[in-house]
């Protein structure tokens, strides 16, 4: 079982920067057929100041974290893990060339199943390179114990 | 675009349905290097074995970006006030995936019209791999 005295846990504030090639093989590799997504000119005709991060791009910087030593300390085996929920709430665009500051907590560690399965929740506040609040994320991690 | 505009969404209203491909090992492939998620039990058949699944599947994220795009089809981005899903089952190598959403609420915030709305994706056999709601402005 993951230990419930992790519960507020901080993890080290990081910053990542979406650069526009990803974004665009990011859109490639979900068949994005939207050209705001993918054509720089496309996204400014549309009033875009540059191509924007699509709704579930954050996770994919929060992901980029360098260091998964959150995840030893709670003694999470990645072999074991499934994601069992994920929601967003959004405050303001992010664009190509944002630099984005992720302040990441554990908010809940909880039990089921007798503790064959542990839970974890994960929340993140982002905000911009103008100290803007972008979004929230949430995160909940399963955990199988046996 | 011809994407219809949702200014005039009412209870019980459906989207535009977005049907993908199946997916295939190179859809996981290049969503993992494109997404950042480089977990193996998505791209390497011996690690999904060793882990008790049968083979590699897809990242749940995956299928949370593909009803992103069902609902930015249907409205501008912009609009989008939250997004949210439960990874209810898994989505395996070859299965036909299809977003589906339906509104379910209106209500105003702040002087803001919005709408909910139930989101899904369903396989070729019917079966809800991945349930959620979203709330946008009108």
């Amino acid at each position: 079982m993951i230990d419930k005295k992790h519960i507020g846990m901080k993890l080290p504030v990081y910053k990542a920067t979406a650069e526009a090639g990803q974004l665009r093989f990011f859109a490639k590799s979900i068949g994005e057929t939207n050209p705001v997504y993918l054509d720089e000119s496309a996204a400014r005709d549309a009033g875009h100041p540059g191509l924007p991060l699509p709704p579930t791009f954050l996770f994919s910087l929060e992901f980029q974290i360098p260091s998964n030593a959150w995840r030893e300390t709670l003694g999470i085996v990645t072999s074991r893990i499934l994601h069992g929920e994920e929601s967003f709430d959004y405050h303001r665009m992010a664009y190509a060339g944002d630099t984005l500051q992720f302040e990441t907590h554990i908010a809940d560690i909880y039990d089921k199943k007798d503790g064959a399965l542990s839970f974890v929740e994960r929340k993140s506040r982002v905000t911009n390179q103008r100290g803007e609040h972008v979004a929230d994320l949430r995160s909940i991690l399963v955990h199988k114990n046996a | 675009m011809s994407t219809p505009s949702p200014t005039t969404a009412t209870v019980g209203d459906a989207l535009p349905p977005l049907a993908l491909p199946p997916i295939t090992r190179t859809t996981l492939a290049l969503f993992a290097g494109a997404s950042g998620d480089h977990n193996q039990i998505h791209i390497d058949l011996d690690y999904a074995r060793k882990a008790g699944m049968p083979d590699v599947f897809a990242h749940g994220m995956l299928s949370m970006a593909y009803l992103g795009r069902l609902l930015t089809q249907w409205v501008d981005q912009r609009k989008l006030r939250s997004f949210g899903v439960r990874f209810t089952g898994i989505t395996h190598l070859g299965h036909q995936i299809t977003c589906t959403g339906r509104v379910v609420e209106k209500f105003e915030v702040n002087g803001e019209q919005r709408v909910k709305l139930a989101i899904e994706t369903r396989n070729q056999y019917g079966e809800t791999r991945i349930v959620g709601d979203a709330v946008v402005a009108l």
